[in-house]
């Protein structure tokens, strides 16, 4: 399938929330394994990125994933004493509470981004978590920032210039 | 280390796994195997039933050699369960194992998600996302860092006993720290053990003086770990030393203390004997208590109250062994690895109050009726009530705090057995009628069943249901002056009152109250009910996601004394393995600074836990040091500058993986769906 015409698939798909997540290595992505063995079925619109800690979550990759068409960010990190390396988690979470205000004057509502503290054990966790933020995000309905550039070039660069957005999107693909 | 070839333009190998049809029944693998082969880069795109078997192994060491491939993507199970399998293929196949990545479609997706689309688009969209991001992997080489042969094993019950040993006897030097005055833990306290009713004494008791006289072990009893820094190969533990009073390397337990201590009676609760016995203020907790030292309890000696007593137990003392101004002393010792065997915690049988416990005398934990049959417990043997009766008939209730939505949920293992073990011995002290009251008798096990058997046969009667209450409340002539047990008898469908003289409770085990402390000091999980998290539940049964850190026995949840040994062995083999190898490789994920790039504005410095970041004022750039770098990646992702790179994780790989996972994401429902909305 040529991405011209994945787009065009796409297009006519009934929307469904996409969700990124960070897990950490330790905890979370542990307990993601741990849902996943004991079968606990939950909503598939979750991609997670396995990192090592979520002291590595850069609030750029939080902003990149909401650039690229994400419709919510979600990270794991291990509860507040329990972090692997001593206390990337309560760096995370400085940065955390700093982006999300930051996000809000964006216009991006908090629920879209969150952060769990999500231990090993906590499989079920993870299936709670994951259905409860698929469900906020889409009562939210999409947040679509690619497609709101290409509106808003609509109007203010005309439709010619949008057609060259879009063939450089489809370029990209390539 | 192979070579570190694949630079140059990527030429990827994907391959999908059926994993039998544990992938393939949710995720459409041959759609997404073909989507693959549609992405740049790719050059060979297969699905295979069983990746991680040899034959599929094979297949991307041939493709690599074949095709030529500098780049191989897996989507099959966890990384954490199966990475390290690829990687050595890769390797196998003359490819730096690091141009490796593993997708995971089966965890994260077959086993979760139930709609098959749905799950072949996700499948889809993180097979995209490992195919951007290999583009960015680096050959990297994995360090290598030496191992201190020692081992710390923290706790002294009969899975750290065992452990000691087996390490100790390969030649490694051992730290065995245990919290109580002796080692034995709870095994000692037993009269004898099930199925083979061997005497638990004679068959622990020389493991504990072969741990004492062992010249490679170092026993350190009263102490407790109050500090671990490090890494595995280099751990740095802080031992406290607890005052006994009593100068451990003087003390030869002769006992004339006990004799010669000012209170002629001992009025004090036994904690070994669970208090059914009494003992001095300065006592051995029991006759063959290793090391043979006493120790003094300042909670109720007399001079640490008043400062006033006589101190006979000193004058007693020929060797000058008392000291009643010990203080705490702190050790720091080095290791390698560290296993713990830090035991379990009989359950309260005071949560399940219906049962009476602490309201009728004549209740006891199983606990308690081990110490009442065992010859040097408080009774010398024999079995009998509170108030010095010998039971006509006795009633042991099963799954106390087990298998019990009000308590706790998991079964406890030993209960069934143990159970079964005390109606034998009870019957044979004292010629009772033994009542077992169970939900389901539980004996799997070598010669457990035929146990179950015997007790059958000896005339133990067994009543299927869960009991309702214990009470004295007597209704009939028969019931007066004893307890009665109210208990439905599933298997005739009709409630029944057994009236009894002695009820025994099959308290369960429970994770120690400290499990939590313990757990946060070695950097390892619990798994939900508390008991120790374990790196993987079949495959690496000792491992924690620690490394270096090994557990055994009953801290890891309810086991008997065979699985604990058995444990223990296996604890002390994965010790000696990484001992053996005299180095451990690391996962080079570590961070450097990228130094023409570095702006010298120093807020990295401060978030590294580990201080491995250093600012060299020469030139006003940070500095990594990679030996002491664990590769959280905190430091990579405060940098403005973006001058900080981690390995593995770097962020051009994570952007790609962003990119891929999103592809047209927002453009699925961008300008069209939201004219639509303006046309509503």
């Amino acid at each position: 399938m040529s991405a011209e015409t994945e787009i065009k698939v796409a297009e006519k798909k009934p929307w469904e929330p996409k969700i990124i997540a960070f897990f950490c290595n330790w905890c979370t992505y542990t307990a993601a394994d741990l849902a996943g063995v004991s079968r606990l079925k939950h909503a598939p619109n979750v991609r997670v990125i396995r990192i090592m800690c979520s002291g590595r979550v850069d609030p750029q990759f939080i902003l990149q994933a909401f650039a690229s068409g994400a419709d919510g960010v979600l990270i794991g990190g291990c509860h507040p004493g329990d972090c692997h390396y001593s206390e990337g988690n309560y760096k995370l979470l400085r940065r955390f509470r700093l982006l999300r205000r930051m996000l809000g004057s964006m216009g991006i509502e908090p629920d879209r981004c969150r952060l769990e503290w999500i231990s090993a054990s906590e499989g079920d966790k993870v299936k709670t978590v994951i259905n409860d933020m698929v469900e906020k995000v889409r009562n939210l309905g999409p947040l679509s920032i690619p497609g709101h550039l290409i509106e808003l070039s609509n109007k203010e660069l005309g439709i010619k210039e949008t057609e060259i957005l879009r063939e450089e999107a489809v370029a990209h693909a390539g | 280390m192979s070579s570190t070839n694949g630079n140059g333009s990527p030429r990827i190998g994907f391959y999908v796994c059926h994993c039998g049809h544990n992938i393939a029944s949710v995720v459409n693998v041959e759609e997404v195997q073909k989507f693959v082969a549609t992405l740049p880069g790719v050059i060979v795109s297969r699905d295979y039933k069983y990746m991680c078997s040899d034959p599929g192994q094979e297949l991307i060491q041939n493709d690599i050699k074949e095709f030529k491939l500098n780049r191989i993507v897996v989507a099959s199970c966890s990384p954490l369960l199966h990475e390290h399998t690829f990687r050595v293929a890769a390797e196998k196949g003359g490819l730096n194992p690091y141009y490796f990545h593993m997708i995971n479609i089966r965890e994260n997706v077959s086993w979760v998600n139930t709609d098959k689309v749905m799950a072949t688009e996700k499948a889809k969209d993180l097979a995209r996302a490992g195919i951007q991001r290999v583009f960015f992997h680096k050959p990297l080489i994995k360090k290598e860092v030496p191992i201190n042969p020692a081992v710390m094993i923290v706790g002294g019950g009969i899975a750290g006993i065992h452990a000691a040993l087996t390490i100790a006897n390969a030649g490694k030097r051992v730290y065995l720290v245990e919290r109580e005055a002796t080692i034995g833990g709870h095994m000692a306290m037993f009269d004898k053990t099930f199925p083979t009713l061997d005497c638990a004494a004679c068959i622990l008791t020389p493991k504990m003086s072969a741990v004492k006289n062992n010249p490679n072990i170092t026993l350190w009893t009263y102490a407790e770990v109050e500090k671990v820094e490090g890494f595995v190969g280099s751990y740095k533990a802080t031992v406290r030393h607890k005052p006994r009073y009593i100068k451990e390397d003087l003390c030869v337990g002769c006992m004339d203390c006990i004799d010669a201590c000012i209170y002629k009676e001992a009025k004090y609760p036994d904690e070994f004997n669970q208090g059914l016995s009494m003992r001095k203020p300065v006592y051995i907790p029991f006759p063959q208590a290793t090391p043979q030292v006493v120790l003094v309890d300042p909670e109720t000696c007399i001079d640490f109250k008043s400062r006033r007593c006589k101190k006979t137990c000193i004058e007693a003392c020929d060797r000058d062994a008392i000291d009643l101004h010990q203080i705490d002393t702190y050790e720091e010792i080095e290791v390698g690895t560290i296993i713990l065997s830090t035991g379990f915690k009989p359950f309260d049988a005071k949560r399940a109050p219906q049962y009476g416990y602490g309201k009728h005398q004549n209740v006891f934990t199983a606990l308690e009726v081990e110490r009442l049959v065992n010859a040097s417990g408080p009774t010398n043997g024999e079995v009998l009530t509170r108030d010095g009766k010998k039971p006509k008939s006795v009633g042991i209730i099963h799954c106390v705090g087990s298998r019990d939505a009000k308590t706790n949920k998991w079964c406890s293992r030993v209960c069934c057995m143990y159970s079964l073990k005390l109606a034998h011995l009870i019957k044979e002290h004292t010629d009772a009628e033994v009542y077992n009251f169970y939900i389901d008798m539980r004996t799997p096990g070598k010669g457990y069943e035929e146990f179950y058997d015997k007790l059958l046969k000896e005339g133990v009667h067994f009543i299927r249901g869960r009991v309702a209450e214990v009470t004295d409340w007597a209704l009939m002539p028969e019931e007066k002056d004893r307890l009665t047990i109210r208990v439905e008898d599933t298997l005739i469908g009709t409630v029944r009152r057994i009236p009894v003289d002695m009820v025994v409770l099959a308290t369960g085990l429970v994770p120690r109250d400290d499990a939590q402390e313990i757990r946060r000091m070695f950097n390892i999980s619990c798994s939900n009910e508390g008991f120790f998290l374990e790196r993987h539940p079949k495959l690496a049964p000792v491992s924690t996601f620690t490394d270096g850190i090994f557990i055994a026995g009953a801290c890891q949840g309810p086991k008997d004394i065979p699985d604990s040994v058995a444990q223990a062995g296996a604890a002390a083999a994965e010790a000696l393995s990484l001992i053996c190898a005299g180095k451990i490789e690391l996962e080079p994920n570590t961070a450097q600074i990228i130094e023409k790039d570095c702006s010298g504005c120093k807020s990295c410095i401060p978030l590294c836990p580990y201080s491995a970041i250093t600012f060299k004022d020469d030139i006003q750039k940070a500095y990594i040091n990679e030996a002491l770098c664990k590769g959280c990646g905190t430091c990579v992702a405060a940098c403005p500058s973006g001058s900080i790179i981690q390995n593995l994780f770097e962020d051009e790989e994570i952007f790609s993986e962003i990119d891929g996972l999103l592809k047209f994401a927002g453009l699925e429902t961008g300008a069209l769906c939201s004219t639509e909305m303006e046309v509503q």
